[in-house]
């Protein structure tokens, strides 16, 4: 459906006969083509701007190395910086504190919350050997309590027994002494969709915060999300002190600019991606692969890494 | 660079300029590409809005060009949703991908349909997600309307075979046919759409009468991907737009509006059973330009 940048930049620079350093007005011209590239791969408007300033001083004055082109330096210039600012610090879920861990995963509506929950703690138990217990406290959503509780079933983790009529906060409360004394080592806690800018809602994940103190507060967010990825991050960053950032819908074929949004805006690492509906289908982040995604190129980089 | 932060998120800072040159133009389409309108349609409402008002005009009314030329292509797409009288019943499968809010939605249809009066059935074709059946099943006891079920895991073209034989037996109004969410990219799982479409033809050829796409207003670009596929695997022919009540405004809309001309019958604005509204081109497009924002900051 999209042109690739790299397409877009040969067409530019196929233009220009002139060799050696890459010049201001070239780079400016390039860089109108990446703004409109990374705008089209649904990175928010801002992020472009201070993005393409940055690959801008980096790549003015730059030698082009003989064997690529000048559009094709550009790329991988802009390539490079996409992957230093996606995961320059790459890390996973930090399980370093005393037991029981907990971890809060918070979100828009229909995010993932639930589903990567229980993909969280089919990894712990499985692979990290991690005692787990799940918590829903989400009173809200139809039969959402249930739905984590039969993902604990089809997962083989404990989750905290349904208590009707109690409040979010109750139940927060409830799950960490129930976690303490079973002696687990992890307790996830899995909360009701919200829109960030509903006020008291957002009150209510930082009142949560409060009681569970959590060490990870991951966001969960859509890989498929549009400009709105900035005020999304920016708004649970304010209300809670966020550790992380989840990226769910990644086996779609969307070009998840959303995730140089939210890890740009937050500052927030990305620390897991979900790329299915089943329980295994949980991965680490490896920021070169949405870097390519989001600019939607083939081999150009590898093509100048070999020159 | 500017920060986020000192950029407005809408025209306020536009309005203090006296004419309409490019630089306010970069301004405006700014403005649309933050609403995800996307390029295309921004660069076409940006010159529509250059040609229609070359000279001459004042920055103040630019927001209204804009806010006009985005209604003017949603008006055509505006349509409520029409239930075939002639349909016993008339069926409406729910489709989408995962997490727009199909299944909330049906909960907010099915109660405006029991308001007009009209017999509705609902049926749990997600056999799928943990808990789909127990959440369609709250939502059927909410507006009093009876759930056809199966186990987990069963076929959902199955199931609704068996719900429009049921209500096609107890002469109901409306079926209601909820699906599993599902990426449009996967070739497996939306072939099972088009399954679930043939076996429906099997008692009525003239069913579904309404395939409906729930898209989520914080998508950006893909949304039109999944309008494409959707459409042409599963045949949809209307549109509902949730999740309005966030931050997003949902601008790509505008962009399947043009390009697709399926009507856009409702907007979900929250979670409750009375949240789902008209699809109203102006008051969308209002919002796009900003127009909430700066009457807020006027204030
Ligand atoms: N394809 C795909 N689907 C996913 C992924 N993660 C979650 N889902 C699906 O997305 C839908 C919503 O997931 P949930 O886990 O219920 O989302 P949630 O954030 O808990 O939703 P609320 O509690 O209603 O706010 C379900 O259909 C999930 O199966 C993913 O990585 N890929
Ligand atoms: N704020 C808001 N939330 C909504 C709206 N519509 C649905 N939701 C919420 O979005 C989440 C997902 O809604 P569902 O109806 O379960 O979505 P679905 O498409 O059936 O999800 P799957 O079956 O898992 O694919 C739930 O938390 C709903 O309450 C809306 O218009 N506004
Ligand atoms: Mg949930
Ligand atoms: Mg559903």
């Amino acid at each position: 459906m999209f042109e690739t940048l790299s397409d877009r930049l040969s067409g530019i620079f196929d233009k220009l006969t002139r060799r050696g350093a890459l010049s201001e007005a070239d780079v400016s011209e390039a860089m109108r083509e990446v703004r409109r590239a990374l705008i089209e791969a649904d990175v928010a408007l801002d992020v472009v701007k201070s993005f393409t300033d940055r690959v801008k001083a980096k790549a003015v004055g730059q030698d082009v190395v003989k064997s690529v082109t000048p559009g094709q330096m550009v790329v991988k210039i802009v390539n490079d910086e996409l992957v230093r600012m996606l995961g320059s610090d790459a890390q996973g879920i930090d399980l370093r504190r005393n037991p029981p861990v907990v971890m809060m995963m918070v979100g828009l509506q229909g995010s993932g919350k639930t589903t990567t929950t229980a993909k969280l703690a089919h990894r712990l138990t499985t692979r990290d050997k991690q005692k787990v217990m799940m918590a829903s406290l989400d009173t809200r959503r139809p039969a959402a309590q249930e739905q984590l509780r039969v993902l604990g079933e089809q997962a083989n983790v404990a989750t905290l027994p349904i208590v009707e009529g109690q409040s979010p906060t109750e139940i927060a409360e409830r799950a960490v002494k129930a976690a303490r004394l079973g002696g687990f080592d992890v307790l996830l806690l899995d909360t009701a969709g919200r829109t960030h800018i509903d006020e008291e809602l957002m009150a209510e994940t930082a009142a949560i915060e409060k009681i569970a103190q959590p060490h990870e507060t991951l966001l969960v967010a859509d890989a498929l999300t549009g400009q709105d990825a900035v005020n999304l991050a920016k708004n649970f960053g304010e209300r809670v002190d966020l550790t992380g950032i989840v990226l769910t819908r990644v086996d779609g074929d969307g070009r998840g600019g959303a995730a140089l949004s939210m890890r740009a805006v937050s500052g927030k690492p990305i620390k897991l991606i979900g790329v299915g509906e089943k329980l295994d289908a949980l991965e680490d982040f490896h920021p070169d692969r949405i870097a390519g995604r989001i600019l939607g190129m083939g081999d150009v980089v590898g093509l100048v890494e070999k020159a | 660079s500017r920060t986020s932060n000192a950029l407005s998120d809408n025209l306020t800072g536009v309005l203090t300029k006296r004419k309409l040159d490019e630089e306010t133009l970069d301004e405006l389409e700014e403005v649309l590409l933050k609403a995800d309108l996307g390029f295309a349609m921004a660069d076409r409402i940006r010159a529509l809005s250059k040609s229609r008002h070359d000279k001459g005009l004042g920055a103040d009314d630019v927001r209204a060009i804009l806010a006009e030329e985005v209604a003017r292509v949603l008006e055509p797409v505006a349509q409520p949703l029409e239930l075939d009288d002639a349909a016993k019943p008339h069926v409406i499968l729910v489709v989408g991908v995962n997490g727009t809010g199909k299944t909330t939605t049906i909960g907010k249809l099915a109660h405006l349909f029991a308001r007009n009066g009209k017999s509705v059935m609902l049926a749990a074709g997600d056999t799928f997600r943990a808990a789909a059946i127990d959440q369609l099943k709250i939502w059927g006891a909410r507006v009093g309307a009876e759930v056809i079920a199966k186990s987990v895991g069963a076929d959902p073209a199955g199931v609704a075979f068996e719900a429009l034989e049921r209500a096609q037996a107890s002469g109901t109004d409306v079926l209601l046919i909820d699906t599993a969410g599902r990426l449009h990219n996967k070739g497996d799982l939306m072939a099972e759409l088009a399954k679930i479409v043939r076996v429906l033809k099997k008692l009525d050829e003239t069913a579904p009468h309404t395939v409906l796409l729930v898209l989520d207003a914080t998508t950006g670009q893909n949304a039109l991907n999944q309008v494409q596929t959707f459409r042409e695997i599963a045949g949809v022919t209307n549109l509902v737009v949730t999740k309005l009540d966030g931050s997003a405004r949902g601008g790509i809309v505008v962009a399947i509006a043009e390009t697709f001309g399926l009507p856009i019958n409702a907007v979900g604005v929250g979670e409750g059973i009375e949240d789902f509204e008209p699809f109203d081109p102006h008051d969308f497009a209002a919002a796009i330009a900003g127009a909430g924002q700066e009457n807020d900051a006027a204030a």
